[in-house]
């Protein structure tokens, strides 16, 4: 792809103040610019034209991942991210760098109203190279999202399995939610790991909150109970309601030898009973 | 029927058991279906759209609420373009899994709902339909 006419580049260069105006008025006309500062906006076209301008001399239009275009893909990366906290969409991001088509075609039609051979050439040239930048835009607006989207689900992950202490050697793991074979990894882990800081000798796993239990749910509680028991520990299962209860006969899952309760009191009298302890009326 | 009482629901991915799931919960909830029944017809609904995705490859869930004598129940078909089943005997035998599982998901299916009916070959991927009624 041959590169942009230098007459092109200095069209634009001594045009920039009308193009930037004129690109303002798009933007504003667009609805782009909402939640946006003018001066900000205005700061930021002319430092995108310059930074084009400063791009187009030194490097190849059909290259942007050269070196020549640092500087630019760094504006835009900013720019985006910038975009993505102020609550812009992807689209409104990518618009600031399409509605510069405008402009920049009546220019260029202007300049070159002599050659149309040259206009079309160059006009193809120019589309290019900002729908390059304005893909650029939005890919990156889409990783900074993606980046929240995934931190979220971390700590969701975290945050979705606390490890209570019920009573010196009880403690307490209240599921809520969907059990998938992640979610049981991160559960059994931090639950062992309490199990062996507090040198807890009964784990109650609670799944009042859990909605459904399938086998695959059945299978990872079994899993867990294990792993409990091997650790020296006895682990009582609670929350299971009438409905669950029917569903589990109904599954054929056999849950023999795992000590079940309706409630966590249920459970929690167990526990206490167990260790010896009793609870009496103050009095 | 009406085009509302009837839908199709792509099951591909884990995460697509879990929304098969709630649509069947909705549904069965409009049907005005006891707790424990609806609670019975989630759980097969678990195990048949996981089977879907385990096994099948991925499939679609097709949804039908269906009246009979003023009574209101749902029929949910899952079908898959995955290698099918070659012995269904064995397949509804109870502990029997062909991958890591319990092998209770597709004979508990079977006794959590009213009806159940499976049509699978080698080769020729794999359906299902249930029947629940409220």
């Amino acid at each position: 792809m041959a590169a942009l006419q230098p007459f092109t580049l200095t069209a634009i260069r001594t045009h920039q103040a009308s193009l930037v105006a004129e690109w303002l008025a798009g933007l504003d006309a667009s609805g782009a610019t909402r939640n946006l500062k003018a001066d900000d906006l205005k700061r930021q076209t002319e430092e995108f034209l310059d930074l084009l301008h400063a791009g187009l001399q030194n490097g190849d239009a059909s290259n942007l991942n050269a070196g020549a275009w640092d500087e630019v893909r760094l504006f835009l990366e900013k720019l985006s991210h910038s975009r993505a906290l102020l609550g812009q969409d992807s689209q409104q991001t990518a618009t600031f760098i399409f509605s510069l088509k405008g402009p920049l075609f009546a220019l260029l039609q202007r300049e070159y109203s002599e050659q149309p051979a040259q206009l079309a050439n160059q006009l193809l040239q120019v589309s290019e190279l900002l729908d390059a930048l304005g893909l650029h835009t939005i890919r990156t607006f889409q990783k900074s999202r993606e980046a929240v989207i995934k931190r979220q689900q971390e700590e969701l992950l975290e945050l979705s399995t606390p490890v209570v202490k019920l009573w010196d050697g009880v403690l307490a793991l209240p599921m809520i939610g969907t059990l998938d074979s992640q979610r049981t990894q991160v559960v059994m882990e931090s639950l062992l790991q309490r199990i062996v800081d507090t040198g807890s000798e009964i784990a109650i796993i609670d799944i009042t909150g859990v909605p459904t239990v399938d086998t695959l749910v059945a299978q990872h509680l079994l899993k867990t109970v294990t792993a409990i028991r091997l650790m020296g520990a006895d682990c009582i299962i609670s929350g299971v309601r009438p409905q669950i209860a029917q569903t589990i006969v109904h599954l054929g899952l056999d849950l023999q030898g795992v000590v079940t309760k309706a409630n966590l009191a249920d459970a929690l009298k167990l526990a206490l009973h167990r260790l010896g302890l009793s609870v009496a009326k103050a009095g | 029927m009406s085009a509302e009482q009837s839908g199709t629901q792509p099951i591909l991915l884990e995460q697509d058991v879990v929304r098969a799931r709630q649509l069947a919960r909705t549904l069965a909830q409009g049907c005005g279906m006891s707790l424990i029944n609806l609670t019975k017809l989630v759980t097969a609904v678990s195990e048949l759209a996981r089977n879907a995705v385990v096994y099948g490859g991925g499939g679609h869930m097709d949804w039908q609420v269906v009246e009979k004598d003023h009574r209101k129940g749902l029929r949910l078909t899952f079908r898959d373009e995955g290698p099918g089943i070659p012995d269904i005997k064995l397949a509804m035998t109870d502990g029997w899994t062909s991958g890591g599982g319990l092998g209770l998901g597709l004979t508990g299916a079977k006794r959590l709902v009213d009806e159940f009916e499976l049509d699978t070959a080698p080769g020729a991927g794999t359906r299902v339909t249930i029947l629940r009624w409220a």
